[in-house]
């Protein structure tokens, strides 16, 4: 199955991708694409920007084996991923993730796996740059954010429900 | 037996470099072990390490818990939780 997986600076087409994904297929009935989206506030202060920091060599490996568990446990037809990385402002995109399938059930789990294995495991970290700041201020100054623990519950119940599928008769 | 080090986003700032090579005497066999004989290196590394809960570690690319064996690793890596996607 083909899986594209891309890390870069610069912005990516959603729609694009999706039907580059899809174009001259038949067998395809259902594509899912996500896109994560830098939002122009964090902890209820407004944000100049996000920077993204990333572990490269380590960030491709990871995604590819996260790729690899979801083609192992949902049909898939066909996924792309695409990761950015550097300086990216409220509005822009962040993340994508398209999964497509016959039916739409395995596309959608398969996108959320992967979100929730993204948001936990791939090797990014995020600066905030608070908005405001006047040139000659100490600006530049960025604060890291802090990883949530409601994303380590959602990466974790994928575990759980694969044990539950595995222990059923 | 020398190892490349790598550290990312604050752990990187409180160290102060971004990698290097350090050569772990014998008897340093886990993760947990580095950490701890990283720690004693001087002021920078205790702080980017003064709370090891937080910190997460890979060999080699791949994400490990702290009792894994560091034998043989080539490259292991140290950063705070992940907040990518």
């Amino acid at each position: 199955m083909a899986a594209t997986i891309r890390l870069q600076r610069e912005p990516f087409d959603a729609a694009a991708e999706a039907a580059a994904l899809a174009r001259g297929r038949t067998d395809i009935g259902a594509i899912v694409t996500f896109t994560g989206i830098c939002r122009g506030e964090e902890n209820g202060a407004p944000i100049a920007a996000l920077t993204l920091e990333h572990y490269p060599e380590m960030a491709q490996a990871e995604i590819a084996r996260q790729v690899e568990a979801a083609e192992a446990r949902w049909s898939l037809l066909g996924l792309c991923v695409i990761h950015r990385f550097g300086r990216i402002e409220p509005g822009a995109e962040i993340v994508l993730v398209v999964t497509a399938s016959s039916h739409r059930h395995d596309a959608f789990a398969a996108a959320e796996f992967l979100m929730d294995y993204l948001k936990t495991h791939a090797p990014f970290w995020k600066q905030v740059e608070q908005a405001g700041a006047k040139s000659g201020d100490k600006s530049g100054d960025k604060t890291w954010v802090a990883a949530k623990s409601s994303d380590e519950s959602a990466a974790e119940r994928w575990v759980n429900a694969e044990q539950i599928g595995r222990e059923q008769p | 037996m020398s190892v490349k080090l790598l550290y990312f986003a604050w752990v990187r700032e409180r160290i102060g470099k971004p990698a290097e090579e350090v050569e772990p005497p014998p008897g340093i066999a886990t993760v947990a072990d580095l950490i701890a004989w990283l720690s004693k290196r001087g002021d920078e590394y205790a702080h980017a390490f003064e709370n090891p809960k937080v910190i997460r570690t890979a060999i080699d690319r791949a994400h490990v818990k702290t009792d894994a064996a560091i034998a043989g690793a080539r490259e292991i890596a140290f950063f705070p939780p992940m907040t990518g996607g």
